[in-house]
């Protein structure tokens, strides 16, 4: 029982610590997870982004799941998870009852303009990221290691024409590259 | 007959996201598009631009962007109950995965087949977020303010070349738009 507050404490910081998602929550969880507790080694922590990247679902919750069923079983699991997930459920739906309410209000209509910008700024730059991860197996900047991936670079060119003049169902476009990187890289 | 139809709404919710939550390889931002095509094209049951504040909003809040999106879009269509069960199912798929995974994860992490498929889904991801980010660049060009047109670019050089932490750029947006606000008033006067 102790074991799962625990859990609960920890993994509720998580998630509420972790704005931006992605790859800016790896530090955090690293603190929680293998400093502060002791739960995963750096190997096992390094293997779960791997996996994470391989699996579908966000990496806070993927780890919370790891690390709560190694910990306390199947409870375990789920008592983590939602503990990662419950700080963003409210928070959220504050926020967006906020900006509803006070749409009329010229500062909050301004601020909730301001941060739709922003967000596409980041995830323009995620966006970049990935891309340099599939097209030159590197997250840096650095000309000098790029791997050039042609296969990665047709995929992407299919797939994208796929889906803006075909206007192809996204999940099958999805599913079509899965296909297309099983009969080039296997 | 309303309660039937309530009923057949809260099974879609369930189903939609589960089936999208499985399929977010590579990031939340995927979940954007797939929200996008289910929602408002095949659905209509909400409008373009309200995707566009609600995934500014999950992105400015704690947590994962896929579930904090998954629980708006559940939240808009039918209120609480329908925030919960969009929370529940998207959370589900990765659940039961990891814990599939963490019971054999060697395997998982050392199979030629797995990584192959996985291989060739980076680069479609990549396709897909770059065909989101096109039609959002159009959609804030369209309004023709400077401020809020040149707010992209600014994000993006301080997140992808600069590194800066995503919370901080978020705070100084609010920040930058309270000002912008206030000096809009002023010059009015």
């Amino acid at each position: 029982m102790e074991v799962l507050i625990i859990l609960l404490i920890s993994f509720l910081q998580i998630g509420l610590f972790s704005i931006g998602g992605g790859y800016a929550t790896i530090p955090l969880i690293q603190e929680q997870v293998v400093n502060l507790h002791s739960w995963l080694s750096i190997q096992e922590f390094t293997d779960i982004i791997t996996i994470s990247q391989m699996t579908p679902g966000p990496l806070a919750v993927n780890t919370s799941t790891f690390v709560g069923i190694r910990i306390a079983g199947i409870l375990g699991a789920v008592v983590a998870t939602f503990g990662c997930v419950f700080s963003g459920f409210v928070i959220s739906l504050i926020l967006y009852r906020f900006f509803d309410k006070y749409r009329s209000a010229e500062t909050v209509l301004n601020i909730l303009k301001g941060l739709k910008s922003c967000s596409v700024g980041l995830i323009a730059a995620s966006a970049s990221t990935i891309l340099m991860i599939a097209f030159f197996g590197t997250s840096t900047l650095d000309v000098a290691a790029f791997q050039w991936n042609l296969f990665a670079i047709g995929i992407f060119v299919t797939a994208l024409i796929l889906l803006r003049k075909l206007h192809l169902n996204p999940i099958l476009v999805m599913i079509l590259s899965g296909v297309a990187g099983y009969f080039i890289y296997a | 007959m309303k309660t039937e139809k309530k009923l057949s709404l809260y099974c879609w919710l369930f189903g939609v996201n589960f089936f999208i939550s499985a399929f977010t390889f590579g990031g939340g931002y995927v979940v954007i598009p797939m929200i996008r095509k289910f929602f408002v094209q095949k659905k209509q049951l909400i409008r373009e631009e309200e995707i566009m504040d609600m995934s500014a909003i999950a992105q400015s809040s704690p947590g994962a962007i896929a579930i904090n999106l998954a629980v708006l879009a559940g939240y808009r269509v039918a209120g609480f109950v329908g925030a919960v069960i969009s929370c529940v199912s998207a959370v589900l798929p990765p659940l039961i995965i990891l814990s599939l995974i963490s019971a054999c994860y060697q395997i998982v992490r050392d199979n030629v087949v797995i990584s192959a498929v996985l291989k060739g889904m980076e680069a479609g991801v990549a396709a897909l977020i770059v065909d989101l980010v096109v039609d959002m660049c159009h959609m804030i060009i369209k309004d023709k303010d400077c401020f809020l047109t040149l707010l992209m670019p600014a994000a993006f050089l301080a997140s992808f070349f600069f590194q800066v932490n995503v919370a901080l750029i978020i705070g100084i947006c609010v920040v930058l738009c309270v000002l912008n606000t206030w000096y809009k008033k002023r010059r009015k006067r």
